[in-house]
């Protein structure tokens, strides 16, 4: 299966999967079946633009301007973020 | 040293179950009905752990939905924050308990396969109609959208079916499956003889969750616990004592992992007696294998000791005899012979018919 996303796919976090504070560690983190990952600064980022709603290119789009990054660079790290999660079963998408 | 806070913690809610799989992880010494925590006491001790740092609860067993207050349960888990996971062979989980636990908010199903077949998973489970009605229990978890997981518990009775079971997981919609070989502990210790693969089945499974995660890929994910004793390295129990996890048995007991109490030295706490945060992190229990201090040679000096911490202290306890000692399953354990010599037991011993796992009698 491709688990690269186009521009017009819209991921979702499926039932099961949602991101909370850790109120003991800090910082936020994924939980999944029976999976805890630690988000860092990036990775919050972008799951925080992951709504069900926004495409792909419109979270890379909103990235690079809050990030004053170049577009390219940033389309190429959500991909990668979102592959690795799509692999484990974190991340849905709809087209 | 500093003791980092557990993420998962693991609730046996009851050792009692309606099958009987002779590889249960439950300690041999069931414990009964009477003993069991009360509604309250495991709420209670759901928000301590969530205070303490757990992100991941596995409400298990013994079949958990053997408890009238299951739905309550895991109620008071969400509330309190946790990730609810429930550990279930199906039986027990009528259509109305199942909407009950969805609104409740449970999480996720990890739900148990013995076999692909009824004759196969009825004859290891030692409960007759169980794979029936696992797969309408099964079926109505796919219709209803609930993430699930498939534990295939595997041995040399069903590891020719890998395929079959892989497919298996594919039709029911889980999105997860766990090629979990038997891990000898527990009543698995009982059936060694009977349960160990062959190093050519080890072999085989081996290749084929290979080759299956990779064809699967975002469609099912794959978790492999391959047999630990055809492994040159052991594994990394729990992720290292008293780092990531915890288990509290029917009555309260905390313990670092499910099989804890084969070593006779220690001596674990309960959560009547005192908070689950102190147990955690003062107890002499758990204290006793924390970190890399404690690791004998030829441990100490292996590059591999931030990794496998040792091994597992229960394997260590039940064949070198041990529980301080480095896992035999290490090819540089002094005692790996013994490891060689059990397979070689096993593979000549035949069959025997199986012990099934069962509940003392009532005194």
């Amino acid at each position: 299966m491709q688990l690269e996303l186009a521009d017009d796919d819209r991921p979702f976090l499926p039932r099961g999967v949602r991101v909370i504070e850790d109120r003991v560690r800090g910082g936020k983190v994924l939980l999944a079946p029976e999976k805890a990952i630690a988000l860092d600064a990036i990775g919050d980022a972008i799951l925080m633009r992951v709504t069900g709603q926004a495409r792909f290119a419109d979270i890379v789009a909103d990235l690079a301007a809050s990030y004053n990054a170049p577009k390219d660079q940033i389309a190429a790290d959500v991909q990668r973020f979102m592959i690795g999660l799509r692999a484990r079963m974190f991340l849905a998408v709809q087209p | 040293m500093t003791v980092q806070p557990p993420i998962a913690m693991l609730a046996e809610l009851t050792h009692r179950c309606p099958l009987a799989c002779p590889y249960c992880s439950n300690p041999l010494a069931l414990q009964g009905k009477d003993g069991e925590l009360d509604t309250e006491t495991w709420a209670d001790v759901f928000r301590q752990a969530a205070a303490l740092g757990v992100l991941q609860l596995h409400l298990s067993g013994g079949e958990p939905a053997s408890r009238p207050d299951l739905v309550e349960l895991t109620s008071k888990a969400r509330e309190a924050g946790l990730y609810t996971n429930l550990i279930t062979s199906g039986i027990g989980l009528t259509p109305k308990r199942i909407d009950a636990l969805e609104q409740a908010g449970l999480d996720h199903i990890q739900l148990s396969l013995q076999g692909t077949t009824a004759d196969l998973a009825d004859w290891i489970g030692g409960y007759k109609g169980g794979f029936e009605r696992k797969m309408l229990v099964a079926k109505d978890l796919k219709r209803r959208g609930i993430p699930l997981t498939l534990n295939a518990v595997m041995h040399r009775h069903n590891l020719d079916d890998l395929d079959r079971t892989i497919d298996m997981a594919v039709e029911l919609g889980a999105r997860r499956l766990e090629v979990a070989c038997v891990q000898f502990h527990g009543w698995a210790v009982e059936n060694r003889a009977m349960l160990l693969p062959t190093r050519e089945q080890t072999e085989t499974a081996k290749r084929i969750v290979a080759e299956a995660s990779k064809r699967l890929r975002g469609i099912l994910a794959f978790d492999f616990v391959p047999p630990d004793y055809y492994a040159d390295y052991p594994k990394a129990c729990m992720g290292g004592w008293g780092s990531a996890g915890l288990n509290v048995t029917p009555d309260g007991t905390v313990l670092p992992c499910h099989a804890a109490e084969t070593i006779p030295h220690l001596k674990f706490e309960n959560v009547k007696d005192r908070p689950l945060a102190e147990i955690w992190t003062d107890s002499a229990a758990f204290n006793a294998y924390r970190g890399t201090d404690w690791l004998p040679e030829p441990c100490q000096g292996c590059e591999r000791k931030e990794i496998d911490f040792g091994g597992c202290r229960c394997q260590a306890m039940a064949i070198a005899g041990d529980a301080s000692a480095t896992d035999p399953v290490c090819g540089k354990s002094p005692d790996h012979s013994k490891v060689e010599a059990m397979l070689q037991q096993a593979m000549a011993a035949g069959e025997t018919g199986f012990t099934y796992r069962r509940m003392p009698p009532r005194s």
